[in-house]
């Protein structure tokens, strides 16, 4: 059952692909996740793969290379990070528009400027209305696991739409943990073939892909590719239902720490909520009931079921690893507090922006949020609930 | 190997079919036409288009006047996204998902916009990677699609809506890009510079030469707007030949890093044959403009001598 193993979350991104050997990757480095087409570069080499490696100039091209080839018929796969990712923001449309299931390790970084190279949410935030499925990873396993996943979810045919997997720079693409691999060919069968229906090399069938698309039609392809986002629900919970019964790891659309009993819940999403949990336990050991709720499925946004699974909290705290600079509350807070809201749960809630540009998130800010929220929870009603976590003040 | 071309191109039928929307008189439709045409019957294409007069023209939802599969995806990036689709069927070729004994040829179209300048990164990245793949400029001079506006591929003083020719400025300032040879100095298989012109032999026989030779090639081809450059629609023939009998626009061709100029003309005409019949030069004709005239001779004479020279050079035994 499964071969254990230490490895980075780059490395265990890179295996992933190595297992799914796609037909083709087109990729461009850029820090911190330049080691997942490097170490791609030497399975290719080393025949270990049947993959073409489409070494491009730019992740705008890397994008553009993985639409056409999707297009023509392929697998084709990505890795970038911040700004290689707001470079391709253009293409990243057109690819899910084009309902091409491309999937790409996106290896969260801040977004310049000025320049940072180090962990938040900004670049994913920056796609999150591009109509791309996005999963947010914790640890390396889960990087590891919702790639071996992500193909079956972005093909199905209800669904048809690109898939990013998403794990936090540095702290766990260059962390390297214990990790249970599956054995290549149970990856293989788990993957399976892609069979797409039309593709660009079927001769037999020529067809063209990416119209100008006027007044008349355009509005029905956007409404089929957001009935396409909403099937992907769906789809998701099968998947990850077959993938439990293989490795026995279960993956929801959100996973709940200690919500049983819960009063106080911090919402994250990636590495940090391995700190929260850390966080809530210590809490606990004061008497604290304090819970974690940790967003796995971004892209769809779980709405009823997470609004759901707040509702009878007495505080809520959403940590938003990205500003959204908006003048009010990072995207996973409006989100989150707009669910609530259209399903009638009314719990204080507030924001903390935190993390940026790789700010160290130690436990015992954490704990501060948690004793924060039992004051909101007292007090009924959160005042200022957009919030900064971990900042200097002077 | 001696054939009629005129049989050769009754016989096949054209891959870029009539009902699309260029405009008359416009010299792009031709080109596709002629290039596609040169494919082998038997041979499968997959055409990526920048966005640009040519896509929005040809492929509007629920129409295409492609009969081979098509792809456009934006502007700046025809060139990446058919590498991707080479690199696609290299690798399902390579696997044996794809039939062996069947053919598909991968020819990228983009005007002046979408190559001299936009594209040019991912053209060259995807010239430089080697992707056996064919692009074509259709290059008309400037940013028609949107209105005229002036692209590297502008001729100096020429009126384009972002550089007219006014009271202070008369029109583009700079020189125009020499792309051809850009695309030389990556050192790929086949580069070559075209028209439409003499029943389109020159067109045809360098399409089926790029689209033949195995690796990256590229095509320029001068592609006359009757909007943007001012003529009436039935001289777009016309235009071509002076383009061309002027050394504005010489048909040369670069194979393996040898020049060869398929056309010298006996008697070079004079620039101003080329720029009279042209509304956006109508300003160099003006009374005391006549420097704009030299100046501009000038320049295709040191060009078309440049090429001779080139010619001589790389032809050395």
């Amino acid at each position: 059952m499964g071969i254990r193993e230490r490895l980075s979350g780059n490395e265990a991104a890179a295996i992933a692909m190595k297992q799914i050997n796609p037909d083709v990757v087109a990729a461009f480095p850029i820090t911190p996740s330049t080691e997942i087409p490097q170490y791609f570069s030497s399975f290719v080499s080393n025949g270990a793969v049947d993959t073409e490696f489409v070494a491009v100039e730019s992740e705008h091209s890397a994008m553009s290379a993985c639409i056409g080839a999707e297009a023509a018929g392929a697998r084709a796969m990505t890795a970038t990070s911040s700004n290689g990712l707001s470079l391709m923001w253009e293409m990243i449309y057109i690819a899910s528009s084009l309902r091409l299931p491309i999937v790409m390790s996106l290896v969260n970084r801040a977004v310049s400027g000025p320049l940072n190279i180090h962990n938040d949410h900004s670049d994913a935030m920056g796609v999150r209305d591009s109509g791309w499925i996005q999963l947010f990873s914790e640890s390396n396993q889960e990087a590891y696991d919702n790639l071996l996943m992500a193909h079956r979810i972005a093909e199905h045919k209800d669904v048809q739409l690109p898939l990013m997997v998403c794990q936090d720079g540095f702290i766990t693409s260059h962390s390297i943990e214990n990790i249970e691999l599956l054995e290549d060919d149970k990856v293989k069968e788990f993957v399976g073939t892609y069979k797409p229906e039309h593709y660009l090399l079927n001769r037999k069938e020529p067809i063209a892909i990416g119209p100008l698309d006027l007044q008349g039609y355009l509005f029905e392809h956007k409404k089929a590719q957001a009935e396409a986002m909403r099937n992907a629900k769906k789809v998701i919970a099968e998947v990850s239902a077959d993938f439990e019964k293989m490795t026995g790891r279960h993956y929801g659309f959100f996973e709940e720490y200690k919500m049983d009993d819960s009063e106080i819940v911090i919402v994250c999403m990636n590495s940090t909520a391995g700190t929260a949990k850390y966080a809530a336990d210590r809490l606990r050991e004061q008497g604290i009931k304090a819970g974690v709720l940790k967003v796995r499925m971004f892209r769809p946004f779980p709405v009823d079921e997470i609004a759901k699974a707040l509702q009878g909290q007495k505080a809520v705290a959403v940590l938003d690893k990205a500003d959204s600079v908006n003048g009010a509350g990072g995207a996973l807070f409006e989100d989150v507090t707009s669910a609530m809201f259209v399903n009638g749960v009314t719990v204080p809630t507030v924001n903390y922006i935190y993390g940026i540009g790789g700010r160290d998130v130690p436990a015992s800010d954490i704990e501060t949020v948690y004793k924060d929220l039992v004051e909101v929870a007292k007090a009924g009603k959160a005042e200022n609930p957009f919030r900064y976590l971990g900042i200097r003040e002077k | 190997m001696a054939y009629n071309l005129k049989e050769v191109v009754a016989e096949k039928p054209s891959r870029f079919t009539a009902g699309h929307r260029m405009c008359a008189g416009c010299g792009a439709p031709s080109v596709a036409r002629m290039v596609m045409r040169a494919l082998k019957p038997e041979d499968h294409a997959v055409v990526a288009g920048a966005t640009g007069c040519m896509e929005v023209s040809t492929f509007i939802y629920p129409y295409t006047a492609w009969t081979d599969s098509f792809i456009h995806t934006a502007f700046e990036c025809a060139a990446a996204t058919e590498s991707g689709v080479e690199a696609a069927y290299k690798s399902l070729k390579r696997q044996g998902k794809l039939p062996e004994d069947e053919h598909t040829k991968f020819i990228a179209f983009g005007g002046d916009g979408g190559t001299y300048d936009i594209g040019l990164q991912s053209l060259s990245g995807a010239m430089e990677r080697g992707h056996d793949m064919v692009y074509v400029c259709y290059d008309n001079g400037a940013y028609m699609n949107t209105g005229i506006q002036r692209s590297s591929a502008t001729p100096k003083f020429a009126d384009t809506t972002t550089t007219p020719a006014g009271s202070k400025i008369p029109g583009k300032m700079q020189s125009r890009k020499d792309l051809t040879k850009v695309l030389v100095g990556h050192h790929i298989p086949y580069v070559a510079q075209s028209i439409a012109l003499n029943n389109y032999k020159d067109l045809y026989e360098k399409a089926e030469k790029a689209i033949y030779t195995e690796g990256p090639a590229f095509l320029n081809v001068l592609a006359p707007c009757p909007r943007g450059w001012g003529y009436k629609t039935e001289d777009l023939m016309q235009i071509n030949k002076l383009a061309v009998e002027t050394c504005y626009w010489p048909l040369y061709e670069v194979i393996n890093g040898k020049y060869i100029i398929n056309y010298k003309p006996a008697n070079k005409l004079p620039i101003e044959e080329f720029l009279k019949p042209q509304k956006r030069f109508k300003h160099m004709f003006k009374p005391g403009n006549e420097w704009m005239i030299e100046e501009f001779q000038k320049e295709v004479d040191a060009r078309w001598q440049e090429l001779l020279d080139l010619e001589a050079m790389t032809n050395k035994e």
